[in-house]
């Protein structure tokens, strides 16, 4: 399988992304940056976090005016995955792809640490190699991590089981019904603030995030196996 | 002239506009006998910039020759942005530490966070990758709106900026007395790694070769802050200070991204950041170092604002810029490498053969003096030192317990200080795990991270307990640095080299420079005793508030090496039934501890001793017992004692306490700060071979299921007994609450 690891200037951490992808989990992935990111060569695409172009105006809306985001969409309605993680959820937001908006922290100051996660569907592209309403250890680092939608997006996303991941701790920082990571209406992309790519070694973060990317390789290659 | 307000160089002279620069009546005279002539504007500017205490250490130089420099290790030592260690397999580790001490004193945020900045493109200008951040910060007490302020903002502009360029803050240390209320110490420590064979210098050399500019533009801002951080801040004067330089962290991403692709090229000559005295001390520096000369043309240089002067550019300490020389006829080839980040190459201009740094503005030479006189001929002080009343009253007081009442309300006393309180508010706020190599996270001994790749580690950690140092300086120094390498034996790493951060008073004071000169005598004793070569460093001098000066604050920033990751050891119980050893005997210790300025509200007297001998023993017996993976645990006794390191041990672990058995006075025993002890958890079944290589260490109990900590003293007397929770959450809660507080 091939992961684009898509890059914005200040993108730091594509670095995290690659390492867990490439190295850990052993798939094909290339940090491509943002000009002329030809996406319809790979098979998902990884929206890293870091601080895209400095965080200047909000987290992810300079990002969002980049004209890979054209390709993104393009590459969204094709129906292949896309996982956006911290900076690359809050882009996710700001282009639109997902719903809602984020605050700053209710701390209204940068947090970083564990947060303590609950599964709230396990039947997803991202999420098949957990246990429903299991709970996972996840790395954070965010200043603005409070997700917001209003009620009614809310209420959907709820009945439409699309919010996938609930912090279950003290971390939310403010995030509407304890909002961790939502999907959007096709089931292809995921967003989340906590960092899944921190934690798929023992010696790092701990190993709970590793489950998503092979959730993402075994039902990748369960439908290209089935086409072969 | 290129501006005509600018005064004339015999109005300069005549009426003693140089002093104004911070420059002396001697300095000056010195630098027109050097030329030959009156220096004009622009020129005495250079010489005021260059020859600061901050470029030059003209103060402290008679001093830092003192210090061990070389060692197996030591591919670079002092002199260039950061030191370099090899740590094998062709990898090297290059560090620095440095100080942003008055910016922080004026605008926390902004200061603290161009400091992180400022030692970042230190290690990268060395063609390092910046793989970890170290802080060391001291603050007043808390009690002050303006010290809690100055503390929020602080944390905050150093985690602002690290969090943006995505390099992890790993450890760090804050200490609170009120010695350093409205003039805080920010010091800052950034950590790269480099294969040998990109190791850049920042040299300019080769007649012909081109000197690029790039990153920011220049602007007024920050001129003469390398002649501000070598005097006393005027605190009630604010106005009157010089604009601040911003930093932008984005920027720096982009510059050091670029700096790293460029250090693989062919058509480099030598790199140098545009630190202190920007444009200046790079130019000359470079120029001196390679025994070249360089000619600028100012009207090249980018700039943010109209009309500036020669004198302005050549002073602007504005943020992310870079000086690069490269080979002749390369200049687009490395303009379109720089593109590609976004930035601009700009040939401002060549490397010349006569010495000179020649300055042309607007047709004309503005400047022109050697690059040697100015980056080498600043003029060297032999301070006037004298040892204060103080230091001879303290020492002949005899040791002495304070009075306490009650056992456990002392130790949880004690965990609610600041110093000794978890630093979770302060390191909550920074990305420990950027760039995912962090194997241990603030809040242990060190920090610990992986070199990537291999299955190595580096350690990392800095010291420094100034009371002791005011008390005793010599005494004191050896402290610093025996506890910084303590802290890194503690998580399984042998000391491998040293970085100081130097802050003082005024060394025009005798008292100061005593300071200076027996601390550095202490810290120079240790460095060699314990293997750990100083490999650079930062002065900052004239600490003071009303001419009163801070402590003595000499920080050690110590790093080690793990040569197996599966070694790394950390503070926290691991698991019930372990056995509990004390290494070391506790003696009645208690000048400038944390007891003695809690219940006296002062300090004095005689500080704990330090046998570098035993201190050295005893760290190499610990180090190989965890090298042979018979310890589960271990931390240094540090403030507070070892009831405080006792409870730290627990508070990091989940659902584990201890029941353990001490001996002699039960207030020497639990809260003394008697020197090179350590508390360290064994398996049972290990504890044989553990007691065969650390003869020393005594058996006082065990690792307990539950959330009881007991401790226990001569004929089974309780002398604490206390509720884990309880006790951690006093711990934790303390700076919160200090924060919170409307005092």
């Amino acid at each position: 399988m091939r992961f684009a690891i898509l890059s914005f200037p200040g993108s730091s951490c594509d670095v995290d992304m690659l390492h867990a992808v490439r190295d850990i989990v052993g798939e094909g992935a290339e940090i491509i940056s943002h000009v002329d990111a030809k996406l319809e060569n790979y098979d998902a695409v990884l929206i890293p976090t870091g601080a895209s172009y400095g965080d200047y105006l909000r987290p992810g809306a300079l990002a969002q005016s980049s004209e890979s985001i054209e390709s993104l969409k393009t590459f969204v309605k094709s129906g292949k995955p896309v996982l956006g993680v911290g900076n690359g959820f809050q882009i996710l937001v700001e282009a639109g792809i997902l719903p809602g908006a984020f605050l700053r922290n209710q701390s209204l100051k940068f947090r970083s640490g564990k947060a303590k996660l609950a599964v709230r569907n396990a039947s997803t592209y991202f999420t098949s190699n957990y246990e429903e309403d299991g709970l996972l250890t996840i790395p954070f680092a965010h200043e603005y991590g409070n997700y917001f939608v209003d009620r009614e997006t809310a209420r959907l996303l709820k009945e439409t089981d699309r919010i996938i991941f609930t912090y279950e701790d003290g971390n939310l920082d403010g995030s509407v019904e304890r909002i961790a990571g939502v999907l959007n209406e096709q089931g292809n992309v995921l967003g989340m603030m906590p960092l899944p790519e921190r934690a798929v070694e023992e010696i790092i973060g701990g190993t709970d995030g590793l489950p998503l990317f092979q959730s993402i390789l075994k039902n990748w290659s369960e439908k290209n196996v089935s086409h072969a | 002239m290129s501006a005509m307000h600018e005064p004339t160089a015999q109005q300069i002279k005549d009426e003693k506009l140089y002093r104004q620069m911070g420059m002396t009546d001697e300095e000056f005279d010195r630098a027109v006998d050097m030329i030959g002539r009156l220096p004009n504007y622009t020129e005495t500017g250079l010489f005021s910039a260059m020859w600061s205490e901050h470029c030059s250490y003209k103060s402290s130089k008679p001093v830092l020759r003192k210090f061990p420099t070389e060692g197996a290790r030591v591919l670079q030592g002092p002199g260039e942005g950061a030191g370099i260690v090899d740590i094998g397999d062709n990898q090297a580790a290059v560090f620095k530490m440095e100080s942003h001490n008055s910016p922080s004193a004026i605008e926390p945020f902004i200061g603290a966070a161009t400091g992180a900045g400022g030692i970042i493109r230190d290690v990268f200008s060395m063609g390092a990758r910046p793989v970890a951040l170290v802080n060391s910060m001291r603050f007043g007490d808390l009690s002050e709106a303006r010290d809690r302020y100055l503390f929020e903002e602080a944390v905050a502009g150093i985690a602002s900026y690290g969090n943006t360029i995505g390099i992890p803050t790993v450890a760090g240390e804050v200490q609170f007395d009120n010695c350093y209320s409205k003039r805080p110490l920010v010091n800052a420590m950034a950590v790269g790694l480099l294969n040998h064979e990109d190791i850049q210098k920042g040299l300019a050399s080769g007649v012909g070769n081109t000197v690029l500019y790039v990153g920011a533009k220049t602007g007024r801002d920050g001129i003469h802050g390398a002649t501000m951080s070598s005097s006393e801040v005027a605190v009630d004067k604010e106005a009157e200070l010089p604009v601040m330089q911003a930093g932008d962290p984005y920027l720096e991403k982009l510059l050091m991204e670029a700096c790293l692709e460029l250090v693989k090229s062919d058509a480099l000559i030598g790199i140098q950041d545009m630190g202190a005295a920007g444009l200046t001390s790079s130019s000359a520096e470079m120029a001196s170092k390679a025994g070249y000369g360089v000619e600028l043309n100012l009207d090249l240089v980018p700039q943010r604002e109209e009309g500036m002067t020669a004198y302005e550019m050549m002073l602007s300490e504005s943020q992310e810029r870079m000086l690069v020389v490269v080979k002749q006829g390369r200049e687009e080839e490395i303009g379109e490498l720089c593109k590609k980040y976004g930035l601009e190459a700009v040939a401002i201009g060549k490397v010349t053969d006569d010495k000179m740094l020649r300055l042309i503005h607007k047709g004309e030479v503005v400047a022109e003096i050697s690059a040697d006189i100015l980056a080498e001929d600043a003029p060297v002080y032999y301070k006037k030192s004298e040892e204060p009343a103080y230091f001879q009253e303290y020492q002949r007081m005899e040791n002495a317990e304070p009075a306490v009442d009650d056992l456990k309300d002392t130790l949880t006393a004690l965990l609610q200080r600041p110093t000794i309180a978890s630093k979770e508010w302060v390191y909550n706020q920074f990305d420990t795990q950027a760039r995912s190599n962090t194997v241990v996270a603030p809040g242990s001994s060190a920090g610990v991270i992986r070199v990537q790749g291999t299955n190595k580690g580096l350690a990392m950690t800095a010291d420094c307990n100034s009371r002791y140092i005011y008390l005793d300086p010599e005494t004191g120094g050896k402290i610093a640095v025996a506890e910084a390498a303590r802290n890194l034996i503690c998580s399984g790493a042998e000391p491998i080299a040293a970085t100081d951060c130097l802050n003082f008073g005024s060394p025009d004071k005798p008292e100061v420079f005593w300071q200076i000169e027996k601390s550095a005598d202490g810290i120079s004793d240790a460095c060699r005793t314990l293997n750990a070569p100083i490999i650079g460093g930062n002065v900052s001098m004239s600490n003071e508030v009303n001419g009163v000066p801070v402590y003595p604050t000499p920080t050690m920033g110590l790093v080690g090496i793990i040569h197996d990751l599966s070694q790394v050891t950390t503070t926290a119980f691991k698991q019930a039934g372990d056995v509990i050893y004390l290494i070391g005997e506790a003696a009645t210790e208690f000048g400038g501890s944390e007891l003695q300025q809690m219940i006296e509200g002062k300090i004095f007297g005689k500080v704990p001793a330090i046998d570098l001998e035993v201190e050295a023993s005893r760290q190499k017996s610990l180090l190989q017992a965890i090298q042979s993976k018979l310890v589960q645990s271990a931390t240094d006794l540090s403030e507070g004692g070892f009831a405080v390191a006792l409870c730290e041990k627990a508070f990091d672990a989940e659902e584990l306490g201890a029941e353990v058995t001490i001996s002699g006075s039960a207030v020497t025993a639990l809260f003394s700060e008697t020197q090179s002890r350590f508390l360290v958890t064994v398996k049972e079944e290990l504890t044989t071979a553990f007691e065969a290589l650390v003869g020393d260490a005594v058996r006082i109990g065990k690792v307990t299921a539950g959330d009881r900590l007991v401790i226990k003293g001569d004929e089974d007397e309780v002398l604490i007994d206390g509720s884990v929770d309880e006790l951690r959450t006093a711990w934790k809660g303390a700076i919160p609450c200090l924060l919170n507080s409307e005092a």
